[in-house]
């Protein structure tokens, strides 16, 4: 069995493209590997910021030639399908062709003979049609070349069993990369000159005596051991934060990571905790470190691509020094912004879009206090506070902190809106703990992951902010279409729901949603409630809950709908819950069917007088006497206790259908029995439709 | 590889440096800008077949970034190395590394990084791809290769490498604020050359520009480019680009533009800049008009 290397080399590579490009560049030659018939073992991709690099084991050292049997139309067919299928087959005359009877019918038949041969003849092609049909988000031309690339691209090593693939691949009319065997180290630890690989054992071995790790998983590991060691050292108990995103960043912006502890003034920590975190991770890829408390210490710790000759004191100096400059600017616009109450920098917001065709912010946060109020009412929550939390929730997007930090949005304005100080506010400006929550998570939930406000006050303005944007987009058309959805309204969509269903509201929407379009002055859309609900099923299918039961399920709000899935599902796992079901199917599916005979609906009263046999008249007894019980159970939204009456009556049924045939022969009968059947289904079907399940 | 010991000294060695590299080392033109990529000799020589390579320091005017002289690194003109290689050579990555030797910074010592940073002038209709350069977290260059300029594609790509001057040298010399560094070898410092020029300028732009005669030579500049490209003149049409450009940044500095109003703005400047560099493609094609022929 053979095995193939493939290193890509070319100038730093963005450190967020490139497991992307690892993954893409696999695809495109396994693609073509599978298209071509070549099996293989295992397939590893490896990148640097330097290089994406390709390790597949188990390949063929040659390929059989391949026979395959095309069919073509009969010898009776017009010309043109003769004609069509010597096209298809790459010949000029019917010459080469057999002829062949099946079952009467003569056809014609072409055997094709794809060729076999050394796997290694085909590879310089199939790798130079990887390398072309690469798609990188953004790419680039260089020096007089044509053809684009990441950054400009420097050489290629393409070895089969330690012989190079024959290939090339062009960067312009005149000029091309010739796939070899030699490649570089690290750019300042390595060695000068470039050296010859001869097996990806060998790649791999030279690379790290020349300070390069080619695994990602290596330098990730080596990198975080490091930074929590380092952090060790900065104090017992200290702690690096974690932070997984950071984490995947450095590991591409380094190829031999060497972690440095530093530190700062710890005048700086007066700063709120978030904003030099923020500064620190944005702007200099730096891991925070936490004390024995489990606070925001004065240290730092970077990640270095280079043991330096003088033990990193260098290095300490310069990034000390550019974090000092940095949280400089930070308590700069800190203590600018704290300059004003939040209610000052409202005006400013005139100047501020929303979006181009949806106006300015200020008019968002006139509509998000009608709104509020609104939803407060509806919910119990604190009108003065909710509105005035709406009003306020804005407002940080024109601080100088917000603007320099955009993430911090939200975070700033609940710090401005309690004077600067989250635990000890100063009397001269204070919002009060509900509004500056409700400001600070008003974004929430900003994702699957992310925690959802609870406070009334902070879920009101939560809601509103959501509904708000997702009926002014709606408006406009602007809805996600397939995986585009760049104003993140499945997203919006979802954090409505959550929103509802975490905090057990019993909010109808569709008022408010009516409310928030009469604000825009426009018709409430009508895609809107159907995208919302469509959201509910795919959250409720996250969670495990079976498709049926969602779909059966119609409900007053979301809240009711999510009751109803949790207790019918939880109900349908016993035993009693299963003889219910196939009860209540049964007697729909008789009426489905007597109804789509006469094309027309059962839904009559039951005589009583009509009633003949024992069963039905017992049935009827106990239906009547369940009936008051199940429509205070519904009421209360006890679907569960609903449903166990149901099931209280099983036997009753059960006899029903054994001895009592529905379809007498006097009509009056019969529809007399077909009425109970439509009772049954009647009052279940308050609960959900169970049909469907 | 000789310690660099002031500001001057930095440029002398930048400017050594690249003139050894076969750079024409230019004069800074004689006109405000914010940025030395403005310069005509980036701007509109960076595009059309011709090789071209140069090096310049630009003083570069931003004047909402004034502090009246008071805070240690801002300042409302600062300089700007400017390199251009057209095309861009094959060792590009080399050549920017050992200017860094060349001004005493080892990257044995220091920790040197190659950050992704995609380049773009909405006023010029230019962008490029490359990096910012980090020296131990410190962004000491932007490194760009010039995709598009004035809305047309650069053909053969440009080399752009743009050295913050001040913010370089006070990180070489170790000085955490720029008006002490020293200006030269004998004592001078930068605040004894530029101190008083920071405090004037920052009143001028914040408090003193006359923006009616303002909003007025921005109207009058776009007037005079377009009339200038009629007459297919494309580098005195360019000029008074830039300076439209100026008088809009020197409008914003004093506040009298809005945010709505800016996008405006920046459109207005581009589509003079676009028309310049439009204007001398045509001309390098061999379409020389009538008025220059004559």
């Amino acid at each position: 069995m053979s095995d193939l290397l493939i290193e890509l080399f070319q100038e730093e590579v963005p450190a967020r493209m490139q497991v992307a490009a690892e993954e893409s560049f696999e695809r495109l030659v396994i693609e073509r590997l599978k298209a071509d018939g070549i099996a293989y073992e295992t397939c590893d991709a490896y990148s640097t910021p330097r290089r994406i690099a390709l390790h597949i084991t188990g390949l063929p050292a040659a390929r059989e030639d391949v026979t395959e049997e095309l069919k073509g139309p009969s010898i009776s067919a017009p010309e043109q399908a003769l004609a069509g299928f010597l096209k298809k087959a790459g010949l000029a005359s019917a010459d080469q062709l057999t002829r062949r009877d099946i079952k009467g019918t003569e056809y014609y038949f072409y055997e094709s003979v794809k060729k076999g041969g050394p796997t290694i003849e085909i590879l310089g092609s199939l790798i130079a049609d990887a390398i072309t049909n690469m798609p990188w988000p953004k790419s680039m031309r260089w020096g007089h070349g044509t053809v684009r690339w990441v950054r400009p691209f420097h050489s290629v090593v393409a070895l089969f069993d330690g012989k190079i693939v024959e290939g090339e691949f062009a960067i312009s009319p005149d000029k091309s990369i010739k796939f070899g065997n030699i490649t570089r180290g690290h750019r300042f630890m390595g060695s000068k000159a470039d050296f010859e690989v001869n097996s990806f054992a060998d790649y791999r071995k030279k690379l790290e005596e020349n300070f390069v790790l080619l695994d990602r998983a290596t330098r990730k590991k080596i990198i975080w051991d490091g930074v929590c060691q380092q952090a060790a050292q900065a104090g017992h108990g200290y702690k690096a934060l974690e932070d997984e995103k950071l984490l995947e960043e450095v590991v591409g912006l380094v190829e031999w990571p060497v972690p440095f502890l530093g530190s700062f003034d710890r005048e700086f920590l007066r700063i709120p905790q978030e904003v030099i975190t923020t500064s620190m991770r944005e702007n200099q890829r730096y891991f925070s470190v936490l004390d024995n408390n489990r606070e925001l210490s004065n240290h730092f710790i970077c990640v270095a691509n280079v043991i330096p000759d003088d033990d990193g004191k260098t290095i300490i100096h310069g990034n000390q020094k550019v974090l000092r400059a940095r949280l400089s600017d930070a308590r700069f616009f800190w203590e600018q912004d704290l300059k004003h109450n939040l209610e000052t920098y409202l005006p400013r917001l005139e100047q501020i879009r929303f979006h181009e065709k949806l106006g300015m912010m200020s008019e968002k946060v006139a509509r998000l206090e009608k709104l509020a109020a609104m939803i407060a009412e509806m919910t119990d929550a604190d009108l003065a506070k909710s509105v005035r939390a709406a009003h306020l929730c804005k407002a940080d997007l024109v601080t100088g902190m917000v603007r320099e930090f955009p993430e911090l949005q939200g975070v700033m304005g609940a710090y401005y809106a309690r004077g600067g100080a989250h635990r000890t506010p100063r009397d001269a400006y204070d919002e009060g703990l509900d509004v500056s929550t409700a400001i600070h998570t008003h974004y929430s939930p900003a994702g699957p992951n992310d925690s959802c406000p609870t406070a009334p006050v902070s879920v009101v303005v939560a809601l509103a902010d959501k509904i708000d944007t997702l009926v002014g987009f709606f408006s406009i058309g602007e809805k996600p279409t397939g995986s585009k959805d760049p104003f993140a309204l499945r997203r919006a969509a979802l954090g409505i729901i959550r929103l509802i269903i975490e905090n057990r509201l019993t909010l109808d929407l569709t008022p408010v949603l009516k409310m928030a379009a009469s604000l825009y002055n426009v018709p409430l859309p009508e895609d809107i409630e159907p995208f919302i609900l469509d959201r509910f099923k795919v959250l409720m299918k996250g969670k495990d809950f079976s498709h049926n039961i969602i779909e059966a399920v119609t409900g007053d709000s979301l809240l009711d709908m999510k009751n109803r899935i949790e207790q019918i599902s939880e109900f349908l796992d016993t035993d009693k819950g299963m003889d219910f079901v196939s009860a209540t199917k049964r007697a729909i599916n008789i009426l489905e069917n007597e109804e789509k005979k006469s094309d027309q609906k059962i839904s009559q009263d039951i005589s009583e007088g009509s009633l003949i046999e024992p069963e039905e008249k017992e049935l009827y007894r106990v239906l009547i006497s369940i009936v008051p019980k199940v429509q205070e159970q519904i009421s209360l939204g006890h679907y569960d206790e609903a449903m166990s009456c149901f099931a209280g009556i099983k036997d009753q049924v059960d006899l029903f259908f054994d001895k009592v045939v529905v379809n007498d022969n006097d009509p009056d009968i019969r529809a007399n029995r077909l009425a109970m059947l439509s009772q049954i289904r009647k009052f279940t079907g308050m609960i959900a439709d169970f049909s469907r399940l | 590889m000789e310690k660099i010991k002031s500001f001057q000294g930095l440029i002398l060695a930048l400017q050594d440096y690249w003139a050894k590299q076969g750079c024409l080392i230019l004069q800074p033109y004689d006109m405000e800008m914010g940025a030395g990529t403005f310069n005509p000799a980036t701007t509109l020589r960076t595009l059309g077949p011709d090789d071209w390579k140069v090096a310049y320091v630009q003083p570069s005017r931003r004047p909402t970034d004034g502090r009246y002289g008071e805070n240690p690194n801002r300042l409302q003109m600062h300089h700007q190395f400017q390199v251009i290689v057209k095309p861009s050579p094959e060792n590009s990555q080399d050549l920017y590394l050992n200017s860094l030797l060349a001004i005493g910074i080892d990257p044995n010592k220091h920790d040197l990084r190659f950050v992704e940073d995609d380049w773009e002038s909405p006023t010029l209709g230019a962008w490029g791809l490359g990096w910012e350069i980090w020296c131990d977290g410190m962004e000491i260059s932007q490194y760009t290769y010039f995709q598009q300029v004035g809305g047309l594609d650069c053909s053969p790509v440009s080399l752009e490498l743009t050295y913050g001057l001040e913010r370089l040298a006070m990180y070489v010399l170790d000085v955490d604020n720029v008006y002490d560094m020293p200006y030269n070898d004998d004592g001078y410092t930068y605040g004894q050359v530029f101190l008083r020029n920071e405090q004037q300028m920052s009143a001028y732009n914040f408090e003193f520009a006359d923006t009616d005669q303002l909003f007025q030579q921005f109207v009058f500049a776009e007037k005079s480019c377009r009339f200038l490209l009629d007459q297919k003149l494309s580098l005195p049409a360019y000029e008074q680009c830039m300076k439209a450009s100026h008088t809009f940044n020197l409008l914003d500095s004093r506040g009298v533009i809005s945010v709505l109003e800016r996008q405006g703005y920046i459109q207005r400047v581009r589509t003079l800049a676009k028309g310049c560099c439009e204007v001398w493609a045509e001309n390098i094609s061999g379409n020389i008009s009538e008025n220059i022929a004559a």
